[in-house]
């Protein structure tokens, strides 16, 4: 059966989908590994420990935990842009090997010799971690390809920004993916600035879920402050894709509280509408607030939680700093395989 | 004690201005907190608190102009610590918390470090012994290409072609002829005309262990999908620490067809030839295309491999074994002599050979070299020759300006220069956009005279 081609706006969305204890715990505790593990990336940026480029995702931190959570781990396929330490963490990839590829140390996961924008993981099917806006669109539907070509039952889950949603690749993919019906679910996560330019003064329409309009791939707008609707949301999606009806969009309305890259001092937007995120939207505030509520947690547990993720947060910030570089001989090593 | 020091905002400051405070002592901070607001000369941005605490202690007074990144400008007391603990907190701060070497400065303290090691040498491996007697079958390059593509699909199920026209339409060039009928639609896919999504999609496919085989129906179409063949395939083995490879080809007709004009012809030998991670592959003959097409299908490395639409008809002797797979990187002497080193690659073997035919006739002993792979590049069959010969001629359809004769010449004056006897010259396409006109057309290519002429320079015999 064909499905439309609509996008459903979030608002008219009536009942919003429960959480089990279990899962609302789970998703407190992952949002909160990386709001801590980015605070601490920005700190030691400003110490000089992390050069070049370092896109922290604090404010999105439910967009990737919903959706990861609503996956197969270690079967289904992720990949995402350069804002990509919350996706490696909340797939499990060790916060120490990410911590420690941030300062450019032997032990980080690609050695010290790909850096913020470029980890990867076949164990976790993360891959990456890519620096070119909007080629992870096309990667992404070769990963949703690949899966389909083997069989395997997997889907591939393709992060992009509003920035990238302008680029032509994009396109150019979304066509392969619905011409082809293969398992993808493209994720946009719209946190209204590409760089410094606002979505209104960069793209002719600002509903990026109606995107797949003309490829007659099915797009829904979604809550990205909250988990609940993402892990719904993303549920839904994967299901259409794994089941063989092919991509699904989900524009993810979401927010970063820093700047666009640890450079950049956010002149493009006020003050206001910065704290009215923060205070308001904050998806890791909102879960605390149920988890009380609920009763599922009291600010004893929360607190003990709270100390254990710091703890790994130290403990990976420790090792970062102190791991060495990378001995001068990897200069040659992992350009080609010898055959 | 958790000591909050001065940040840096970009790799390059160095300093800065504390403009203001936000908090005052006694105020209790929590991670996310503003603390304090910097100014440098390109932007004013916001200090956020790490840690959780009461500030115990402003370190520097707002206003006070060049404050040196890494300076602790103030102290937060962690929750249940005491004030009194402060003093030996503050001479023994937390390891992470301490200031640490930049990276890049503990490099600058040590010297060892900063020698480049030596980078390691690739080591060709020999053609193949022949059994005694085997049958050499004629074929014309395009079938040799469409044979190794066929015999390499029947072997790994994880091969497969995707491109423009290549299974319904037979090919552009009919190099993919009979694939679809024999290994079917879900194995030679015919994409829409997007060649920077499906060279992206077939990059993603490699990632997750397919073996694709990406045409371009001529490599003047691939500039549109060059940043997924060099930022994602490429560099992707180094980037990830060797985690995850892109083991995948990509082909098609590269250089000057005729009379198309000049955005339909162009050599991109020397473009990608620049590009580590990629191997470069560029073959003349039938014999050479069929078996270093089979090797590139199977290397687990991203390989660009340039055809030639001119060469396609020719034919050659290939010869009839179960498996003909030919080394990459390894390039072929295509005759030996003792005068003057011609060495060529792909269609600028055409003009090489005839030369070389006409040169011998005429006396001059010529030893031509066939690169055959571009990337890794065989120096030391170049080197050899030219230490034999003492002179050295390249020959390609390219433009000059950092092509590859340019880069040989350069390994040749580094490594030979006392071997020389007459500065090495280059024939190459003219500095020029390929014009259409048939007259100027034939201008702008290389063509055996000119070779001819440099050959009699080197050997000062004109």
């Amino acid at each position: 059966m064909a499905r439309k081609a609509v996008a459903t706006k979030a608002k008219t969305q009536s009942n919003i989908p429960q959480l089990t204890k279990e899962q609302e715990l789970e998703a407190y505790r992952e949002m909160l590994l990386i709001r801590r593990f980015e605070e601490k990336a920005g700190q030691m940026y400003g110490m000089g420990l992390i050069g070049g480029f370092c896109h922290l995702y604090i404010g999105q931190e439910a967009v990737v935990t919903g959706i990861t959570m609503a996956s197969e781990k270690g079967k289904d396929a992720q990949i995402t842009g350069y804002r990509d330490h919350g996706h490696m963490l909340v797939m499990g990839l060790d916060p120490k090997g990410v911590m420690a590829e941030l300062t450019g140390r032997q032990g980080g996961l690609s050695k010290g010799k790909g850096g913020s924008m470029h980890m990867f993981s076949n164990e976790h099917r993360f891959y990456g971690g890519n620096g070119i806006v909007g080629a992870q669109a096309s990667l992404g539907a070769g990963l949703g390809f690949a899966a389909k070509y083997k069989g395997d039952g997997s889907v591939s889950i393709a992060y992009f920004g509003d920035g990238a949603a302008n680029q032509g690749q994009v396109y150019e993919s979304f066509n392969m993916a619905k011409l082809w019906n293969l398992p993808v679910v493209f994720i946009i996560e719209n946190n209204k600035y590409a760089m410094g330019t606002s979505i209104e003064r960069s793209s002719a329409t600002t509903d990026f879920s109606k995107r797949g309009a003309s490829f007659d791939i099915p797009g829904e707008q979604v809550d990205g402050m909250d988990v609940r609707m993402v892990y719904d949301a993303a549920k839904r999606a994967i299901e259409h894709a794994r089941s063989g009806k092919g991509p699904f969009i989900l524009e993810m309305l979401t927010y970063r509280y820093r700047g666009h890259s640890m450079s950049d001092p956010a002149k493009y937007r006020t003050k206001d509408e910065v704290t009215k995120y923060r205070q308001e939207r904050d998806p890791i505030e909102q879960i605390k607030a149920r988890l009380l509520a609920e009763g599922y947690a009291t600010e004893e547990s929360l607190k003990a939680t709270e100390s254990e993720i710091r703890a790994i947060v130290t403990e990976a910030a420790d090792f970062a700093t102190n791991d060495p570089e990378p001995d001068a001989s990897e200069l040659w090593t992992d350009i080609t395989i010898s055959a | 004690m958790p000591q909050i020091l001065m940040p840096a905002l970009s790799p390059t400051m160095e300093e800065g201005k504390l403009s203001k405070w936000l908090v005052k002592v006694g105020d209790s901070v929590k991670s996310g907190d503003v603390l304090a607001e910097i100014e440098t000369d390109k932007a004013t941005m916001e200090v956020e608190s790490v840690d959780e605490g009461v500030v115990k202690e402003l370190l520097i007074a707002e206003g006070t102009d060049a404050v040196k990144v890494n300076t602790p400008i103030a102290l937060i007391l962690a929750e249940g610590e005491t004030a009194e603990a402060a003093p030996a907190a503050r001479t023994a701060p937390e390891p992470a918390e301490a200031p640490v070497v930049p990276a890049e400065k503990a490099a600058e303290a040590a010297p060892a470090a900063a020698t480049v090691p030596a980078a390691p040498k690739f080591e060709a491996q020999s053609d193949p012994d022949l059994p005694e007697g085997v049958e050499m079958v004629e074929m014309t390059v395009r079938q040799a290409l469409n044979e190794a593509m066929a015999e390499e699909l029947r072997r790994d199920k994880d091969v497969f072609v995707m491109g423009e026209e290549v299974a319904e339409y037979q090919g552009a060039y009919k190099i993919t002829q009979n694939l679809l009928q024999e290994f079917g639609p879900e194995r030679i896919i015919d994409t829409p005309i997007t060649e920077h999504g499906f060279a992206g999609l077939a990059v993603g496919a490699a990632f997750a262990g397919l073996k694709p085989i990406v045409e371009f129906m001529t490599w003047n179409f691939a500039m549109q999908a060059i940043d997924q063949i060099i930022n994602s395939a490429a560099k992707q083995l180094y980037m990830s620490g060797g985690q995850v490879t892109a083991p995948m080809v990509f082909r098609g007709p590269n250089g000057v067809a005729s009379r198309v004009g000049a955005q339909h012809s162009q050599d991109y030998s020397a473009w990608y030839s620049h590009v580590p991670g990629l191997t470069v592959i560029a073959p003349y003959s039938a014999a050479d295309a069929k078996g270093l097409l089979k090797a590139a299908i199977r290397s687990p490395n991203p390989v660009v491999f340039l055809e030639n639409e001119i060469l396609y008809g020719s034919t050659g002797l290939v010869p009839k074994v179960d498996d003909f797979v030919l080394p990459i990187g390894k390039a072929r002497i295509a005759r030996r002599g003792a005068d003057v080193t011609i060495v060529s690659f792909s269609m600028g073997m055409r003009y090489a050979t005839q030369a070389t035919e006409k040169l011998v006739a005429a006396g001059v002993d010529v030893e031509l070299i066939d690169l055959r792979t571009l990337r890794p590049l065989d120096s030391d069959t170049v080197i050899e020759s030219v230490k034999k010969t003492g002179r050295l001629v390249t020959v390609e359809e390219g433009w000059p300006q950092g092509g590859i004769g340019a880069e040989i010449s350069a390994r040749v004056m580094e490594q030979a220069f006392d071997y020389l006897d007459a500065p090495v010259m280059r024939v190459t396409g003219k500095d020029v956009p390929m014009p259409y006109a048939a007259n100027l057309e034939k201008l702008a290519l290389p063509n055996v005279d000119e070779v001819i002429a440099a050959v009699n320079a080197v050997t000062y015999r004109s």
